[in-house]
């Protein structure tokens, strides 16, 4: 085993890298969640958007292009479980399961002429002498512009619900929908565009996911992404910025076991391989153990009305 | 004269139906059921081109059918004998985990001939073997990796422990070793023959540990998109040539070529004359191929290579020739000596020099 060969300055700047697609699928449902929606289709949605943005990355020659339609075909998709869920009132948790399923189907059905393409490489963005800086330079200059307008949308996220009035309406949704209807506030159009949104941000993910990290496109290719970005909300306890850092986290884990497969760790590789998903669990359990107040963490922070289906009558 | 016409049309319909009854018979049914897409551009690839091949050599007196990424286990099994159930003369299982559901539907349609690849297991009369000595080719490449690596350090994306993969890592280990005495094998198990996700990022740790060699053998071309991202590093093909990468990273490749095998197999079939069999055939038969050395490899190196090839062609040199000792120390092969068909069908070890252990 020779642990040396592990370069941290790598390894953080490949985390990065890693985490990116989940970040943007777990940003985009903490806004969905903070208007009080409960979507588990997120895993359907990232896979569309990562076969719409394939397909017409390699259709149209431009990757803009792909992530531009990667997000528009997920937010489509999206709006399916949002017109079942705000319009005709039914359950989000098996419409959100639905979707998933579907999103995984349609993908495969559209990718099928797609499977084993090469798609047009997207340009790391340049920074010169920058990313030259030792240390520093890999890790902040060195990435393709997606990262680092996923952490501008992370920053965009948390500054809008935090200051601004637009971000207030919609935890107002999110934490009282009768109240914020009896203000006036259109509840079932602010959850739609939340909902949208949340679809968009997973079909960029998606996108990230066929046209830069692999790039290729595969049936099932999202392999648990959107679960583990559902995940990621709940252990953020709903705030942006723990998004971001559980993101790193889980992204660093899956990179460093490779790591140290690589480096020749005398670890069975079985444990490496589920060590990501068994500290998301972890994480999950300790996040839902009552507090001394006999409440649990969870339940404190997630958005009251949080997957209840609200109608102007009731 | 209503009831002359219904008794003619109702003969008419039976003439049809009969000639379509003789065409159906004629017609050999050659199944095929593949572990990845067709379009995976490596190992499934090549089993399909073998498909077509077959399609080509017989025209209209064979119907191939198939079903891609069928997964190794209870699913397998299902979809072999759903091809049984609809007719098909032959079938060829296209991956190793396919070995005891192959067996297992070989014994309940003993009419039917069954083929499986890369497995050992010949349960009853209707089920064939074949392989090919993938690691003849690995060896070439070996040779290449170990002349080209400047960080001595070569990344290995390993699928399943199991023999035939092992063997490539062995074949390849001891060629690189020869040429370049300092060179290190970093050997990542992906588990998995096709997740370009996995096979991607397994590439890329491997690069950010010093590799400037990948080796795969998984079946998707991920590894050489992450190859070629990184810049100085070479790669192999895969079971097929993907010569997209090509001259850089790609900078040679094996290419399995099933074609001829699969249409002697379906003949077989149609003259009555197929039989139970295990066949392994490596470069000289020509089961195995190296595809273009590109020209990123230095004229001296490629002529070496292409030397080594030769001389496995031509059988005066064995990959596995000893002195050759295990990875424990004890010794495996005395001077001279050649590794025989049953131990290499079953290697579980690795050879003296190689870190790491094998995953149980």
């Amino acid at each position: 085993m020779d642990l040396s060969a592990i370069s941290p300055t790598l390894l953080i700047a490949s985390l990065m890298v890693a985490a990116t697609p989940i970040l943007l699928a777990a940003i985009g449902e903490l806004v969905v969640e903070k208007a009080g929606v409960l979507n588990l289709g997120v895993e359907g949605m990232m896979i569309t958007g990562a076969i719409c943005g394939f397909a017409i990355a390699v259709e149209t020659g431009s990757p803009v292009l792909g992530f531009i339609c990667a997000a528009i075909g997920a937010a489509i998709l999206s709006m399916i479980f949002g017109v079942l869920t705000q319009f005709f009132l039914s359950n989000q948790v098996a419409t959100g399961l639905a979707l998933t399923l579907f999103g995984l189907g349609l993908s495969s059905l559209l990718g099928q002429s797609y499977v084993g393409i090469k798609p047009p490489s997207t340009e790391k963005i340049d920074f010169p002498l920058l990313s030259d800086i030792p240390y520093l330079g890999p890790i902040v200059f060195n990435h393709d512009l997606m990262v680092y307008l996923t952490l501008a949308l992370v920053a965009a996220v948390w500054a809008t619900l935090k200051y601004t009035r637009a971000g207030l309406i919609l935890r107002a949704v999110g934490e009282n929908h009768d109240a914020a209807h009896a203000l006036g506030y259109k509840v079932i159009r602010v959850r739609l565009m939340a909902i949208a949104f949340g679809g968009a941000c997973a079909g960029l993910g998606g996108a990230y996911l066929s046209l830069i990290r692999v790039p290729q496109w595969t049936e099932g290719m999202t392999a648990g992404a959107g679960w583990i970005a559902l995940a990621i909300v709940v252990f953020a306890s709903w705030r942006p910025l723990r998004v971001l850092l559980g993101a790193y986290l889980f992204g660093g884990v899956t990179v460093l076991q490779l790591n140290l497969q690589a480096a020749g760790m005398a670890i069975p590789v079985e444990y490496l391989s589920m060590s990501p998903y068994l500290i998301t669990i972890l994480v999950l359990v300790i996040m839902s153990a009552p507090r001394k107040g006999g409440k649990a963490r969870m339940s404190l922070a997630a958005p009251a009305c949080l997957g209840r289906a609200f109608h102007a009558s009731s | 004269m209503l009831r002359r016409t219904l008794i003619a049309t109702a003969a008419a319909a039976m003439a049809l139906t009969g000639t379509a009854f003789a065409d159906g018979h004629a017609k050999t049914k050659v199944g095929f059921v593949y572990v990845g897409p067709v379009g995976d551009g490596g190992w499934t690839y090549e089993h399909d081109q073998g498909r077509l091949a077959v399609e080509e050599a017989f025209g209209d007196k064979v119907e191939t059918i198939f079903q891609e990424n069928v997964p190794e286990g209870a699913d397998a099994e299902r979809v072999i004998t759903q091809m049984a159930l609809s007719g098909a003369n032959i079938i060829f299982t296209t991956s190793f985990g396919y070995m005891d559901p192959t067996n297992a539907v070989a014994g309940k349609f003993p009419d039917v001939k069954f083929e499986h690849a890369t497995g050992y297991k010949r349960e009853h009369p209707n089920v064939s073997t074949y392989s090919a000595r993938f690691y003849e080719g690995r060896a070439v490449q070996g040779h290449i990796a170990g002349k080209m690596t400047k960080t001595n350090k070569i990344g290995y994306i390993a699928s399943f422990p199991i023999p035939e993969v092992i063997r490539g890592i062995n074949a390849a280990y001891i060629h690189a070793k020869k040429v370049n005495p300092d060179v290190e094998f970093n050997i990542v198990w992906a588990y998995t023959w096709f997740d370009p996700a996995k096979e991607a990022d397994a590439a890329t740790a491997l690069i950010e540990q010093g590799a400037d060699v990948i080796l795969q053998h998984t079946d998707s071309t991920a590894p050489q998109a992450a190859a070629q991202k990184a810049g100085n590093v070479i790669t192999f093909g895969q079971a097929s040539d993907m010569g997209e990468y090509a001259p850089m990273p790609r900078v040679s490749s094996i290419i399995d070529n099933w074609a001829p095998y699969y249409i002697d197999r379906v003949k077989a079939v149609m003259d009555g004359t197929w039989e139970s069999k295990d066949t392994w055939d490596g470069i000289a038969p020509g089961m195995v191929e190296i595809g273009e050395i590109s020209d990123a490899v230095p004229a001296d190196v490629k002529a070496e290579a292409l030397a080594l090839k030769a001389s496995i062609s031509d059988g005066s040199y064995h990959v596995f020739t000893g002195p050759l000792k295990k990875q424990d120390g004890s010794d495996w092969l005395a001077d001279g000596e050649t590794a025989d068909d049953g131990t290499l069908a079953g290697m579980n070890f690795y050879v003296e020099g190689l870190t790491g252990d094998i995953p149980q």
